[in-house]
C-alpha cells in the first residue's frame, strides 16, 4: 500500500493580490491586473487545486480592511482550504482573518523580526493556523534566510530558523528557494529533503516549478508534503487536472 | 433547520458559508431555549479540546446536548467533545461515546498536525456518506485523533494507524475532517446530514 496511508500530496496555486485584485508580474515588477481573485480561486478549486495561498502585497493604509473583505468573499465561495500571507504583523491582523474564514495565515519577515509572534499566534489560534514562510538563498554555500522577497539577507541559517519556528509553534513551513524562484528549472530538492528530515511538521515546497516533471521530481526525490507554484498555473503552462493525472500515474498519492 | 451550537470555540464563517451555498437553512444557538427551534444540530469546534469543553460547560448546554434525540453532528474538535476523554489537556468530555481522543505521536514520515486530504473509508452503509465513493479524500487538520472502535467508527482513515474519521451512535454523528473545506464530497456530506 501507499506509504502515506492515503494522505495526498497537495498542489497549491499561489495568487498575488494587490488592492483586492490579482496581479501578475515578475518579482513584483511590471504588475498587471489579472482579474478577480475570487473568480480565479474558484476556477483553481474547480480544477482540483488542493489548497490556495493568497499573498497580499497591498501597501496602503486600507490594507487590513481590503484583505478581510477579500477573505470573506473567498470563504463564501470556495470549498477548499486557503492561507493568507503578507503584512501580518500582529495578533489582531490574524484574528480578523480567522473570523473572516481564513484557514491559515502565513508570517514571514514579521516572525524573523519578532520570533515571539509565532508563540503568540500558536497559543491564540492553534498551531494548525500558523504557517511560517521562509525565503532562502545560498550565500557562500550556506542557506541563509532572506527578507523582503529575498532581497535582504539575515544572519539566520535556514535550517536553524526552521527548527526554531517549529519549536515556537509553527504548524507548517512554506519554504521558497530564491535561487530557484523564477528559473522554471525545478524545485530545490536537495535543500527540501534536508529540511524535511529535520522537522516533524508539514513542509510546502516553493520556487522553481516549470514543468509537471518538476512536481514528479519533488515528490519522488523528497518526502515533502505539498508543492506551490504561481506563474505556471496563471499562464496555463500546467493545467492542474493534467498535473494530477501525471502524478497519479507515477504512483504519487493525489486527490483526483 | 440546523441549529449551530455557538459556544465560542473557533469561527464558523466557513461552515455557515457552505450551508448558504448549499441552500441548507440554519440558525445559531446561543441560548438553552433555542434548542427546541431546530430539528438537527451541529457542534463546530477548532483549537484546544480541553478549553473548548470548558467553554461549552460555561454555556450550560452540556445536559441538553447529552439528552438530544435529534440528529447531531460534531465537526473536528466538536466531534472530539462527544468522546469521554482527550489527551489534549487530559480533559474529561461529554462521554456520549465511551471512546478516547488521543495524540498523534511523531514518527518518521507521519507529520503532526496531520494536514491535508486523506482517503476515508466506510464499511457501514450509512446515510451520512450517501453518494460519496469509498476512498474519497477529505480535508483534515488535527493533532489529536479518535481511536478506531468496531462499534462506533462509521468511517476510518489511515495515518500511521487506522483512526476514526467519522463516528456514529444513535442520533449522534461526528467527523474529524472539515466537510465545509472538503470540496464537493464535503458538501454532499453536509447535504446528507441535513436530510437524516
Amino acid at each position: 500500500m501507499n506509504p502515506s496511508g492515503g494522505l495526498a500530496k497537495r498542489i497549491i496555486p499561489c495568487l498575488d493580490v494587490k488592492d483586492g485584485r490579482t496581479v501578475k508580474g515578475v518579482n513584483f515588477v511590471n504588475l498587471q491586473d489579472a482579474g478577480d481573485p475570487v473568480e480565479l480561486a474558484w476556477n483553481y478549486s474547480n480544477q482540483g487545486a488542493d489548497e490556495l495561498v493568497f499573498l497580499d502585497i497591498t501597501a496602503t493604509v486600507e490594507r487590513r480592511k481590503t484583505i478581510v473583505e477579500l477573505v470573506k468573499a473567498v470563504a463564501r465561495q470556495i470549498n477548499i482550504p486557503f492561507t493568507i500571507g503578507g503584512g501580518i504583523n500582529e495578533i489582531l491582523d490574524a484574528d480578523a482573518l480567522l473570523n473572516a474564514g481564513a484557514d491559515k495565515i502565513s508570517i514571514n519577515s514579521a516572525a524573523v523580526r519578532n520570533p515571539q509572534l509565532i508563540n503568540q499566534m500558536a497559543k491564540a489560534f492553534g498551531v494548525q493556523f500558523v504557517v511560517v514562510a521562509i525565503d532562502t538563498r545560498l550565500i557562500n554555500k550556506k542557506n541563509i534566510v532572506h527578507l523582503n522577497g529575498g532581497r535582504i539577507p539575515t544572519a539566520l541559517e535556514t535550517i536553524d530558523w526552521i527548527k526554531e519556528a517549529e519549536d515556537r509553534g509553527a504548524g507548517e513551513i512554506l519554504l521558497t528557494s530564491m535561487d530557484h524562484d523564477g528559473t522554471k528549472a525545478g524545485f530545490d530538492n536537495q535543500l527540501l529533503e534536508l529540511v524535511n528530515k529535520v522537522v516533524g511538521i508539514p513542509v510546502i515546497a516553493s520556487g522553481g516549478a516549470g514543468t509537471a516533471q518538476h512536481f514528479v521530481d519533488v515528490f519522488t526525490k523528497t518526502n515533502i508534503d505539498a508543492a506551490l507554484a504561481a506563474s505556471v498555473f496563471h499562464y496555463g503552462e500546467i493545467l492542474i487536472p493534467d498535473l494530477k493525472e501525471i502524478l497519479y500515474n507515477k504512483n504519487i498519492e493525489v486527490r483526483l | 433547520m440546523i441549529g449551530i451550537i455557538s459556544y465560542g470555540a473557533g469561527n464558523i464563517f466557513s461552515l455557515t458559508s457552505a450551508l448558504l451555498r448549499l441552500n441548507i437553512p440554519y440558525g445559531i444557538i446561543t441560548n438553552s431555549s433555542d434548542f427546541e427551534l431546530y430539528d438537527r444540530y451541529i457542534i463546530p469546534g477548532v483549537g484546544h479540546a480541553g478549553s473548548a469543553m470548558d467553554k461549552l460547560i460555561k454555556t450550560g448546554f452540556v445536559p441538553i446536548i447529552k439528552s438530544l434525540k435529534k440528529p447531531t453532528l460534531g465537526i473536528c474538535v466538536g466531534m472530539q467533545l462527544l468522546t469521554s476523554f482527550s489527551e489534549e489537556g487530559n480533559s474529561d468530555l461529554l462521554s456520549i461515546f465511551p471512546i478516547k481522543t488521543l495524540k498523534f505521536t511523531n514518527s518518521i514520515g507521519f507529520k503532526v498536525p496531520h494536514t491535508g486530504w486523506n482517503r476515508v473509508y466506510f464499511d457501514k452503509g450509512e446515510k451520512l456518506f450517501e453518494n460519496i465513493p469509498a476512498g474519497s479524500h477529505f480535508y483534515f487538520v488535527h493533532s489529536y485523533f479518535i481511536e478506531y472502535n468496531n462499534e462506533y467508527t462509521l468511517a476510518s482513515a489511515n495515518y500511521n494507524k487506522k483512526f476514526s474519521a467519522s463516528i456514529w451512535k444513535n442520533n449522534f454523528y461526528g467527523v474529524q475532517f472539515h466537510p465545509e473545506k472538503s470540496g464537493v464530497y464535503g458538501e454532499y456530506l453536509l447535504t446528507n446530514f441535513s436530510k437524516i
